[in-house]
């Protein structure tokens, strides 16, 4: 094996700041308008300013606590459902082809009918959000309980270990990398429905800054919004890491 | 005074408590569906004996196994532990299984304590010592090798100093001089702690090497019953040894 050269850490770095700094060039030269796409500078600037006038930490601070909010609601739906049917023969007979129905419709053709149903206030985009998480954290956990090795259930039982027991130390922490690759798919989601939500209908948020600044042309603050989607999709994924590292450690 | 003192002493940790369970199978059958893999079977297990089965593929060995461990229910006959009917898992009965199954999400140590309460890790670490492992207490069961995880599965077995202890081909897995190291260690156990055994076991050399008594199970019956009265530690160059050996060998090999 060679030896990793001093440099070698910077050049997956070295495309991306080429771009930027092609992107920097086109639009200082004129050839790039501004009405198509600001310069970087230029949203830097915006990214500045918004941020001095407090109406990015505002916005970032709901869209988040939408987020937040939505993925809990669903999350722990979906997580209970998926032990139940997981767990339970009775229940996965009972709940799961229902559940599997739901699923393939996709929630976001809902919007419509969710407007209809909560105009454009809170409820809504935390229904949709809820719902876009809720699959694929049921899926996960579902497949991870149903997975879960026999032999180490019986030997659980052969060992004296209680219901509760078995649960806490062998089926949830077996489930455990299933359950979180549910919870990895379920942020993707997480952020997409909102997205789409906000920019449909909203009175605040990442989603709305950017629709209002559609009307007015201002192409870098709508750069602004989606760059700092792609910041909070990153954050979550960073989130989504760490919980692996913690709870995983073992299968390193 | 010293009378009760003594009575005392029997009572919580003496003799009677730690010492083997009988085990007593009369007139088992077990079918499953169309299958009948044990054909009224009569065996008895004196507390403290070492008891080796051996037998074919599917003769119904693990069968009669999981039936005593309470794991599986009998179609028909009766089976007793100490005398009492056997009705699921019973507290004093412990089974290693051919595969390691411990948890590979808990250290080495929590997996052998896995079960109990109290002041649970002297006693642990205790059980790991016994079978040379205590330098591993903190490692994850992926960074040890498959005889190290028996091992440890063994001690987790006897953390609950069980009065009988079934062993469902344990060693299957292991590679030879892993195997009889691991048969000296459960035999130097067995000595010292007087539980009664059921091992399992299509290896011949090893139900001889430590079983007071081997059994044959042929097709779901007792097709063989033979005590092994050679002085421990047993020698495998041994002409006696040699002898009940094929003796039994070809007993299995016969149908």
């Amino acid at each position: 094996m060679k030896e990793a050269k001093f440099y070698e850490p910077a050049i997956p770095w070295a495309l991306p700041v080429l771009i930027v700094l092609a992107w920097q060039l086109a639009s200082q030269s004129g050839w790039l308008s501004s009405r198509i796409l600001p310069s970087p500078s230029a949203v830097v600037a915006a990214a500045w300013e918004l941020s001095l006038s407090g109406e990015l930490w505002s916005n970032l601070l709901a869209s988040f606590k939408r987020a937040a909010t939505g993925f809990v609601i669903g999350g722990s739906i979906g997580f209970s459902l998926g032990l139940l049917t997981g767990a339970s023969r009775y229940f996965d007979l009972l709940l799961d082809s229902t559940i599997q129905m739901i699923r393939n419709i996709p929630h976001l053709a809902l919007i419509p009918l969710v407007i209809i149903w909560f105009g454009i206030g809170e409820e809504g985009k935390l229904f949709l959000v809820a719902l876009g998480v809720m699959f694929p954290i049921y899926i996960n956990t579902h497949h991870g309980i149903r997975s879960v090795d026999k032999g180490l259930i019986e030997m659980g039982r052969v060992y004296g270990l209680s219901k509760w027991g078995l649960f806490y130390e062998v089926m949830l922490p077996s489930a455990m990398s299933s359950i979180l690759v549910g919870v990895r798919f379920a942020l993707g989601f997480m952020w997409l429905t909102l997205i789409v939500a906000e920019t449909i209908a909203s009175d605040s948020g990442i989603g709305k800054m950017a629709m209002d600044a559609r009307e007015f042309m201002q192409t870098d603050i709508v750069v602004v919004a989606i760059l700092l989607y792609a910041l909070l999709g990153k954050l979550a994924d960073v989130l989504a890491r760490y919980m692996e590292r913690k709870w995983l450690r073992w299968s390193r | 005074m010293t009378m009760n003192n003594k009575a005392n002493a029997s009572s919580s940790a003496g003799p009677d408590n730690d010492a083997g369970l009988a085990v007593s199978v009369r007139q088992v059958t077990k079918r499953f569906g169309e299958k009948t893999v044990l054909h009224s079977l009569d065996l008895s297990i004196a507390p403290g004996e070492f008891l080796a089965i051996v037998g074919r593929s599917g003769c119904g060995k693990s069968t009669l196994l999981r039936l005593i461990g309470g794991l599986d229910s009998v179609t028909s006959g009766s089976l007793a532990i100490d005398g009492k009917p056997v009705s699921g898992i019973n507290q004093h009965t412990r089974i290693m299984f051919q595969e390691h199954r411990l948890l590979p999400w808990r250290s080495i140590l929590d997996n052998v304590g896995l079960g109990m309460k109290g002041n649970w890790e002297t006693v642990a670490k205790d059980a790991l010592n016994q079978v040379g492992l205590a330098d591993k207490a903190d490692d994850w069961p992926s960074m040890l090798s498959g005889g190290q995880r028996q091992r440890v599965a063994l001690a987790r077995a006897l953390v609950h100093r069980p009065r009988l202890l079934l062993l469902d081909e344990p060693l299957g897995a292991l590679d030879a001089l892993t195997r009889i190291e691991m048969q000296r260690l459960l035999e130097s156990l067995w000595l010292r702690n007087q539980f009664s055994v059921v091992l399992i076991t299509h290896d011949v050399d090893e139900a001889i090497a430590l079983a007071d008594r081997v059994v044959l199970i042929e097709e779901g019956k007792i097709g063989m019953n033979e005590r092994v009265d050679l002085p421990r530690p047993r020698q495998r160059g041994s002409a006696q040894f040699g002898e009940l050996t094929e003796l039994v060998l070809n007993r299995v090999l016969a149908k």
